[in-house]
């Protein structure tokens, strides 16, 4: 294609030609030199690149067509490894020349808006960190574990192909556009691109879909610090960690931060082992030893106070601290996986995979596989984070591909790194953690019995395998600790303790893995809820404009108890359900994020078509069309399914018969008052979901009709407005990935001749 | 210093920069960098007064935190 990245058929740019000082080096690789390199194809090259889709091809074949008695875990980590690589180098490729054409010639806001404090141009490596650190959580740590009931080979799947075509390209899109217009949210640009109505609903349905995402997060930690004193002490202990720690960086270390997170990380260590001591004791496991409802109340309690209090307080410091544990973690597990190599027993495909009315989650594998596993293959909510701080930190344009679409490929690794350690474990153990208490009858005895009755091949478990885990975990029980969280902490341990310490450290190793879960997800919990205020406050100061204003703490306090109010309602309707929570609710946190994905796929889309990309649409349109799909399926069979173990108004109406009948018991509720109950929750449920494909359908139409109407005018010569910031000149270079190009060095040695003093002229700033 | 020992003392640097610079320590130095680059006639905050005023902020522009 003839003319330079910039000039897209059909859209306008705003500002003057882009001038390069003439003092200085090229601002970019030249366009022909870059495609002459990249096309260049050396036999060391070919060789490489031959190897890689070798040893990737094998993997794939060992996992899927070769049908011995286990499977080694290594497998997994060369197929998705070889996979990304592929996908990294090959298909993001395609995106970024044929339809985003970042241009390095053109200043980022890093650059442009440069205010030495939200706007500052960062290390591509570094931010790479920083952002990778920001989308992953324990959404990739407990979905992958959930659906692992249909056995290895469907999730494997979705997470490495869906993040290839789905969860990376939204990253990297939602990137560059948002990084086009100086780092404006996707709520902005929704508004921007769909107009009053598609905005509107968008940014509703995001409102509710974080207060839906932050409670069932919180059910996970609470399934799993229930009846668990060991991890209530370990987990309570970060709260005043995190105090101290913001405490020392406020008066007495300010900007120490790397001090203060070692600190608080041996104090964290300190307070795991300390937990098992605390454990052991009589007054220590009658005072920690909580009921889940008390520990939801807690958790709702706590999130208020914490959504009030100053960052600088818990947030900040704690964040800290996650990102810590976070990337320690991570690292540790792929080293101990590769290092362990486990064989996996656990079948391609398991009985469930072909049934709807499993233990852990039900509904069929499609969709339901595709929604319970979201992070990892597709997560709305980054969406968030792409268009939030990380868009302000780029430096060149070029590097978003790297950033976007590669920082969603470590994620998805980490995904694969869950499912591995969940499947290394017996299945009749992860049947047993797994299946509501209804099911299980909560002792070692009822659950084998329960267990052994599913008729699953290979597995035949005894009570005393039951009871001896849960003793090498440190925990009465290991019965019905759904959520996945436990499951993985299990698996965790079983890889951990062949690397590092033995079956003595097995316990420790539990308690590590529910320890650093918790704390992703209190973090995730606080911010969402901080968020979701500032979202809230910003709609009502609409009509009541004293609202706007942030620092007015009535309004801040009532909009936090508004939304900590939805978020601990969802919560408690997760725990007290008769049904088993994680099993019904689970589905509604998959459908929410992915709604919200279909959500900012479509805004892309109509970005993409404004700036006249129609031949290449596809890009944005496959994986929005299949998230649209699976999403407003599964709400659809959420809402009309007959069957009452999936539909929600179906088991409404079972539940409804049953009481007006004069069943005093029904199914799973032993009581007339959990009858109740169940009615209760899914009425709900039902409304909830119908409330949330509504609003998704709405975005989705109106960013059809913004495509449409673009496709029009561009084939009627009528010149599409976009909302892209003004092009300004860069005055800057760095190479676009982790290894920079022939090319880019010798552009770098040309740079780093320039005098200082040339290089760091801000023409017209300040 | 054994040339192997240096190379891991510079290693293990580089690697406590990258650190930093993902855990955001290093946010005041680009501050003061950015300060000194633009050529503003005020003095730049103090180390102090600069992460008050980042936290203080995040207080008012809540970023949040993925799943």
């Amino acid at each position: 294609m003839a003319g330079t990245a910039d000039e897209l058929a059909g859209a306008t740019r705003k500002g003057g030609p882009l001038t390069a000082d003439p003092q200085l080096p090229p601002t970019g690789v030249d366009e022909a030199v870059r495609e002459a390199e990249d096309k260049r194809w050396t036999p060391t090259k070919i060789a490489l690149w031959a190897a890689i889709a070798l040893l990737g091809g094998v993997a794939w074949v060992m996992l899927a067509i070769v049908r011995g008695e286990t499977v080694n875990a290594i497998w997994f980590v060369f197929a998705s490894v070889c996979t990304y690589l592929i996908g990294y180098r090959f298909y993001s490729k395609v995106i970024e020349k044929l339809l985003l054409k970042p241009n390095d010639r053109r200043a980022t806001p890093a650059e442009y808006k440069a205010d030495g404090k939200d706007y500052v141009r960062t290390d591509r490596n570094v931010l790479f960190g920083h952002h990778f650190a920001a989308i992953a959580g324990a959404g990739p740590l407990v979905g992958p574990v959930i659906a692992a009931q249909m056995g290895y080979l469907p999730g494997t799947i979705w997470i490495i192909v869906g993040v290839v075509f789905a969860g990376a390209v939204q990253d990297y899109l939602v990137l560059f556009f948002s990084m086009r217009r100086g780092g404006r949210s996707l709520g902005q640009m929704a508004r921007e691109e769909l107009g009053v109505i598609g905005g509107t609903a968008a940014l509703v349905a995001t409102l509710l879909i974080m207060v839906i995402i932050v409670a069932i997060l919180a059910l996970v930690v609470v399934s799993a610090l229930g009846e668990s004193p060991w991890g209530v002490f370990s987990v309570g202990m970060t709260i005043p960690i995190a105090l101290f720690m913001g405490v020392y960086l406020r008066y007495l270390r300010p900007g120490k931060i790397l001090e203060v997170s070692l600190i608080g990380f041996v104090l964290l260590m300190a307070a795991i082992i300390g937990g098992g001591a605390v454990a052991g004791t009589e007054w220590g496991a009658a005072l920690f030893h909580l009921d889940k409802v008390t520990i939801a109340w807690g958790l709702i309690i706590y999130g208020f106070i914490a959504a009030v209090l100053p960052v600088w307080l818990l947030l900040a410091p704690r964040d800290y601290l996650s990102t810590f544990m976070k990337i320690g973690v991570i690292v540790m597990l792929a080293l101990a996986i590769v290092v362990v190599r486990p064989e996996i027993t656990v079948p391609a495909f398991s009985e469930f995979a072909s049934r709807d009315n499993g233990p852990v989650f039900s509904g069929a594998l499609f969709p339901f596989l595709f929604v319970t596993i979201a992070c990892g293959a597709l997560s709305g909510f980054h969406a968030l984070i792409s268009s939030g701080t990380t868009p302000k930190l780029i430096e060149k344009e070029r590097q978003t591909r790297f950033i976007g679409y590669g920082g969603m490929l470590m994620e998805s690794f980490v995904a694969i790194m869950a499912l591995v350690a969940a499947i290394s474990i017996d299945r009749g153990i992860y049947f047993a953690m797994n299946a509501p208490l209804a099911l299980t009858g909560g002792t070692v005895e009822s659950a084998a019995t329960w267990v052994n009755s599913l008729g699953l091949a290979g597995v035949n478990i005894t009570p005393d395998v039951l009871a001896q885990t849960a003793r090498d975990m440190g925990e009465e029980s290991i019965i019905s600790r759904s959520g996945g969280a436990p499951t993985l902490a299990v698996g965790l341990a079983h890889i951990m303790h062949q690397f590092i310490g033995g079956t003595a450290m097995m316990a420790f190793w539990y308690h590590f893995a529910i320890m650093f879960e918790a704390l992703f997800i209190l973090t995730a919990v606080d911010a969402g809820t901080r968020v979701a205020r500032f979202m809230l406050q910003d709609s009502i100061g609409n009509f009541v404009p004293k609202f706007k204003e942030a620092s007015w703490r009535p309004g801040a306090w009532l909009c936090t108890a508004v939304m900590v109010g939805a978020w601990g309602a969802v919560l408690l309707m997760g725990v007290t359900d008769p049904l088993g929570g994680i099993n019904t609710l689970f589905p509604l946190f998959g459908i929410a994020n992915q709604l919200l994905a279909a959500i900012a796929l479509s805004v892309c889309m109509a970005i993409a078509a404004k700036r006249g990309a129609f031949k290449y649409l596809w890009i944005v349109a496959l994986p929005m069309a299949f998230a649209a799909v699976v999403t407003i399926t599964a709400s659809f069979q959420k809402i009309f399914s007959p069957v009452p173990a999936v539909g929600y108004f179906a088991n409404n109406a079972a539940f409804s018969k049953a009481l007006a009948d004069g069943k005093t018991s029904f199914g799973t509720a032993k009581t007339v008052a959990a009858m109740e109950a169940v009615v209760r929750n899914t009425m709900i449920q039902g409304w909830l979901s119908i409330i949330f494909v509504v609003l998704s359908i709405i975005v989705i139409v109106t960013a059809i009709l913004a495509t449409i109407k673009a496709f029009r005018n561009s084939t009627a010569g009528t010149i599409n407005v976009d909302h892209e910031d003004e092009a300004r000149s860069s005055r800057v270079f760095a190479p676009a990935g982790l290894i920079p190009t022939a090319a880019e060095r010798e552009l770098m040695a040309e740079w780093d001749k320039v005098p200082g003093e040339l290089r760091f002229e801000k023409a017209g700033h300040h | 210093m054994s040339p192997g020992l240096a190379g891991v003392a510079t290693g293990f640097r580089s690697f406590a920069r990258y650190f930093n610079g993902v855990l955001g320590a290093d946010a005041y130095a680009k501050y003061v960098e950015h300060h000194r680059a633009a050529g503003h006639a005020t003095p730049p905050l103090s180390e102090r007064e600069f992460w008050r005023d980042r936290t203080d902020r995040q207080d008012t522009n809540p970023q949040g935190r993925c799943c």
